[in-house]
């Protein structure tokens, strides 16, 4: 890297241990990360590997118990309460109750927007994920995909800068999945967001990412860091090139330097 | 044999019919009028058992061409209602002397709305307004043949009218003493029943909000809600009685205490039914614990609720007549059962046991369509 972006998320000897039945069970152990800002970070690993734990420790919905770790230069708590992220989870987790208009509205109600103020970030993001025409729609009536188009929108509603999904097209096949790729770096590009996104999908970490961080689990720990030599405009064709497939080799690398083949 | 084919109920009504034919006499003023054939004594039927006997029997024959359907079931509704009323019309003066041959007709013709019945639910029409209609129609010729038997039945056996008044017997009552049951309704649903039935729920809605808020609550009030939830109604509805007066504030506290602790426990349940991941999802907002509440967790609670309210509305009926045995001004639904069941007016009872279905049920009802309203997103409700 020739330059570095202030930092979003930075994370030094970062450990987390869970206390279970069964004992304590490292879930994160000596996580050292720096995200900067605008990148497009990819965690990749086998379950159990921490990736989620980490994206969860961001978003302060886990405590770490070791290490220190920073969101724009502040506590994960304070960032959650300065609503500095938009959170994707893996289900759309839209609520039944609300058209597609009034969950996008969700985040915005709380922060306590106008009216007028709500209905234009309405219609910014739903034609940002190009759901215009499905405002008055319930969820239950759309597809998966716009489901999790849906809830995308409600993550970009309130304007945080930093987006974190945690396996969001993990549910869905693999045309769709395609699809909204695409679209999702389409949107990285236009808004210039920083993305962490959880992914055990090589072909999909090595298309989004600007970096891809490898886990393993057992415990939970970062075995490589791999920076994308991809240029940042990406057709979907060029997951054919040789460049491509260097990359997504040597992620396969390090996952099996990890052991995560194993058993 | 195309053109040909019998359902097992016009078969079996055919031949009830002629076993009927066969056994004669179908009361007993007939047997003695064929026994003595120079004497004129009166008895039913005289000219109208053969019509009854050719209704059935057309309307079985019939049926067993194919025809479409709607036809069909039209033939056997007008044949066997047909046939129904004239034998019930027919026994009236000659009650408790009825023979095999009409309990034998009565089943044919109860055999055919049967058919009918079954014809009709599986007519599947393309325009909503037949469909509406047949919702409709079906149940309601169900309902009716559980009133033509009973009728029927008292009437041919004669019944003795203290254990069982027929049906037209309760009808005429309910007719004729519309200001007391309208009185009766006014003191118990509308005073007792819904008073208690608002407030318990609502009692039971602010206990469960407050148990959910704050812990030692929920750790100490829930085991002690469940105890009361245990209290045998009948013994708590005298207490209320001495604590409250004899009018309707005693039985408004029976209800609140028979309607507080489903609530409760609603509730709280379904406080809990909202999902992990929503649950975060609030949290990433930042959003405190009322916005929590009022935009995940009570929505997400209301299909608990309003399963709470469907109970209560039942229960708060029984609790509102049973603590009326206990002692109440001369005027309410328990009140009326109590005392008119002491004077052997046994179609009074039955009068206010239909006044109370009626209204149980349209309580129920309003109740169910609110939840339908407000629940609509449920996967239960909109069939998903």
């Amino acid at each position: 890297m020739t330059e570095h972006p202030p930092a979003v998320v930075s994370a030094s000897k970062l450990g987390l241990t869970f206390q279970t039945n069964d004992g304590p069970v490292q879930a994160l152990s000596n996580v050292d990360l720096t995200i900067g800002k605008g990148e497009f970070v990819s965690f990749i690993g086998p379950s159990g590997c921490g990736k989620t734990t980490l994206l969860r420790v961001i978003a302060d919905l886990e405590k770490a118990t070791s290490g220190a770790i920073s969101v724009n230069g502040m506590t994960p708590e304070q960032a959650r309460e300065k609503r500095a992220y938009g959170y994707v989870f893996q289900a759309a987790a839209l609520f039944p109750w609300r058209t597609i208009e009034r969950n996008v509205a969700l985040p915005l109600e709380i922060i306590g927007l106008s009216q007028a103020e709500q209905a234009e970030r309405i219609k910014r993001t739903l034609e940002l994920v190009n759901l215009a025409g499905f405002e008055k729609k319930y969820p239950w009536q759309l597809s998966g995909g716009m489901q999790q188009r849906a809830s995308i929108a409600r993550a970009l509603a309130f304007d945080a800068d930093l987006l974190l999904m945690d396996e969001p097209f993990g549910a869905l096949d693999e045309i769709v999945r395609d699809h909204l790729n695409e679209q999702l770096l389409d949107l990285w590009d236009r808004t210039n967001k920083t993305i962490c996104f959880v992914t055990h999908s090589i072909p999909e970490a090595v298309y989004l990412s600007t970096r891809i961080v490898v886990m393993s689990p057992r415990p939970g720990r970062v075995t490589d860091i791999i920076e994308s030599t991809l240029p940042r405009k990406r057709p979907l064709d060029i997951r054919e090139t040789p460049e491509f497939l260097a990359i997504a080799a040597r992620v396969r690398d390090g996952l099996r330097a990890g052991h995560s083949y194993d058993d | 044999m195309t053109w040909l084919k019998p359902s097992w109920q016009s078969v079996l009504a055919v031949l009830l019919c002629l076993v009927a034919f066969a056994l004669g006499a179908m009361s007993k003023p007939e047997v003695a009028a064929l026994a003595e054939p120079t004497a004129t004594v009166a008895y039913p039927y005289m000219g109208a058992k053969a019509l009854i006997i050719g209704l059935l029997l057309i309307a079985a024959l019939v049926s067993m061409v194919t025809l479409t359907p709607i036809v069909e079931a039209t033939v056997l509704f007008v044949g066997a209602h047909a046939a129904a009323w004239l034998l019930i019309k027919g026994i009236a003066g000659f009650e408790g002397t009825a023979l095999a041959p009409y309990f034998l007709l009565l089943a044919a013709a109860w055999l055919l709305a049967w058919r009918c019945v079954a014809l009709l639910s599986s007519l599947r029409p393309s325009e909503s307004v037949a469909r509406n209609a047949l919702r409709l129609i079906i149940p309601a010729i169900f309902g009716a043949w559980i009133l033509i038997i009973w009728e029927a039945v008292t009437r041919g056996a004669g019944i003795p009218f203290i254990l069982l008044p027929p049906p037209s017997a309760i009808g005429a009552r309910i007719a004729n003493s519309l200001p007391i049951l309208g009185s009766d309704v006014r003191q118990t649903i509308f005073k007792a029943v819904l008073i208690g039935y608002i407030a318990g729920n609502l009692a039971g809605f602010a206990v469960a909000i407050l148990a959910d808020r704050v812990p030692f609550l929920r750790r100490g009030l829930l085991p002690i809600g469940n105890m009361v939830s245990a209290l045998p109604i009948i013994g708590v509805a005298p207490i209320m009685v001495m604590w409250f007066g004899f009018d309707w504030p005693s039985k408004a506290a029976v209800v609140i205490i028979m309607t507080f602790f489903p609530m409760l426990v609603n509730t709280v349940a379904g406080l809990a039914a909202s999902g992990h991941m929503e649950r975060d999802l609030m949290r990433t907002y930042a959003s405190g614990y009322w916005p929590t509440l009022l935009k995940l967790r009570l929505p997400a609670a209301m299909p608990f609720i309003f399963n709470a309210l469907k109970i209560n509305s039942t229960l708060a009926l029984i609790g509102a007549i049973v603590a009326e045995f206990f002692g109440t001004p001369v005027v309410g639904m328990g009140f009326r059962i109590s005392t008119e069941v002491g004077r052997m007016n046994i179609d009074m009872v039955w009068a206010e046991i239909a006044v109370a279905a009626l209204a149980g049920s349209v309580f129920y009802g309003v109740v169910a369509l609110i939840e339908r309203a407000v629940t609509f997103w449920h996967p239960s409700v909109r069939g998903g």
